[in-house]
């Protein structure tokens, strides 16, 4: 095992090797990953992370693999996290985000790291903010985080990105789908991508009213016009675009370089960039220590004890909350 | 969390099936291993990145096109000059027996003809690394241990 802090030196000097080490030492967790963890965190803060989320089929790799060509055109460097599902009953998965990422593949400039999901279920592994935070550190600057195929509540990513996009694809679903809380409610710019197939514009007539929805509008009923109010107000002044792309031939792509360009600009403008940053890291916070302290309680509590308070929960003999007010005696 | 055997599964050259490499994936995959797909024609190039940004413990290599003698060491070599020395490499396909021993010479551990078994497959790796195969099949983290 390699000294956590030679490796990051190697990783920032730009040693590709030494960085994937450091990605699985991270990912791995335990004592070395919040050593690696501490190490990085004064270098991070700098990159701009993108969230590509959406239904399997709808095109993120594709997407993702477009965007960050666009980026190295620009002559900024990237890092790639894709994250697929771990089989819930065997825990091996089958990554396969990069078969649509090798325009970029060989790209010295572009680093693509695939995560499975390791029994987290909201989109992204547990680690990919480690992941994302050590892309950070060793210099890249736009980091995309490409998320499991995702419906409704797989919404981790909000927690993880600055700019997040939800791509839809025409045929996935029906007006009452997109008005289910959850997955929309998160983005901050909508692509309809496969915009040249069927269907393409019933999506996205789709979306345009769902999004108008949290907007005051005249409608007519009975002949007469009428001003529905808004059910809520829109999102700190930021109306989410929805954009139309073919990811395959590169359409629509400089269009979406530029709405994600805006949004980071109104994120600094706004201050909501520096709101969201604080409600991140606190939340972050807030999961790293009731992870540490149920540890802490079970180590104090002793396997035994605890087993036997699960065996009373099953036989009802207590509930739930006695259960806990026990285990925190 | 603790460390998971990653594969890559690749297909160096030209042929354009896929289909084996795909059964071996799944098949990884059902036995606990986390498998990564790069698609069709790889460059030795391509695949020796892909392995090093991924961090794989093994590189599984198929191949059908009967252009292993040159495809194949030369994908060790680029995991190579990587430093990627550790890296467990095997290949699969059409390989007649007569180029194994050349093969292995050059740094693939072990061929697997058509007609192996997945579990072979999975045994062997096992073997090399020093893990049972029902250990590898740990779901996700476990809340009470």
């Amino acid at each position: 095992m390699q000294d956590p802090g030679a490796l990051f030196e190697g990783a920032r000097a730009g040693d590709r090797r030494a960085l994937a080490r450091l990605l699985s030492l991270l990912e791995e967790g335990g004592e070395a990953a919040a050593q690696l963890s501490a190490r990085l965190f004064p270098y991070t803060g700098n990159a701009h992370v993108i969230g590509i989320t959406g239904p399997p089929g709808s095109g993120k790799s594709t997407l993702v693999n477009a965007l960050a060509r666009a980026y190295r055109e620009r002559g900024e460097t990237v890092g790639i996290v894709a994250v697929d599902p771990s089989s819930p009953f065997t825990g091996g998965a089958l990554l396969g985000d990069r078969i649509r990422m090798q325009d970029v593949a060989g790209d010295p400039g572009v680093f693509i790291r695939s995560m499975a999901t390791r029994g987290s279920l909201g989109g992204l592994a547990r680690a990919t903010r480690e992941i994302i935070r050590a892309l950070d550190a060793v210099g890249f600057q736009r980091i995309m985080v490409e998320t499991v195929g995702a419906g409704q509540v797989e919404v981790d990513i909000a927690q993880a990105a600055d700019t997040v996009i939800v791509v839809q694809a025409p045929g996935l679903g029906d007006d009452i789908q997109a008005i289910k809380a959850g997955i929309l409610e998160i983005a901050d710019i909508l692509v309809v991508n496969k915009a040249d197939r069927e269907g393409a514009a019933a999506t996205l007539h789709i979306l345009r009213s769902m999004l108008s929805l949290g907007q005051p509008a005249v409608v007519r009923h009975h002949g007469r016009a009428m001003t529905i109010q808004r059910v809520e107000p829109s999102r700190e002044g930021w109306m989410p675009p929805i954009l139309q792309t073919v990811a395959t031939s590169g359409r629509g792509i400089p269009e979406l370089v530029e709405a994600i360009e805006r949004h980071r600009a109104y994120l600094e403008e706004s201050g909501e960039g520096e709101a969201r940053r604080r409600r991140r890291i606190a939340e972050e916070l807030a999961a790293l220590a009731r992870e540490r302290l149920w540890a802490r309680v079970v180590h104090q509590v002793g396997r035994a004890r605890l087993d036997g308070l699960v065996d009373q929960l099953l036989r009802r003999e207590i509930d739930l909350h006695t259960a806990v007010e026990r285990l925190l005696e | 969390m603790g460390r998971k055997i990653r594969v890559l599964i690749a297909k160096p050259g030209l042929d354009g099936h896929d289909r084996g490499a795909k059964v071996i994936a799944r098949a990884l995959r059902d036995a606990g291993f986390e498998v990564i797909y790069t698609g069709l024609r790889q460059t030795p190039e391509m695949i020796a990145e892909a392995a090093l940004q991924e961090d794989v413990d093994v590189v599984g290599l198929s191949i059908l096109s009967g252009a292993h003698m040159t495809l194949l060491p030369r994908v060790v070599e680029e995991l190579r000059k990587r430093g990627l020395d550790d890296v467990l490499v095997i290949a699969g396909g059409i390989i007649p027996e007569e180029d194994v021993p050349a093969l292995k010479a050059a740094g693939i551990r072990e061929v697997f003809g058509p007609g192996t078994s997945t579990e072979a497959i999975v045994r062997f790796i096992c073997d090399h690394f020093g893990v049972r195969p029902e250990d590898l099949k740990t779901v996700g983290e476990t809340v009470i241990s």
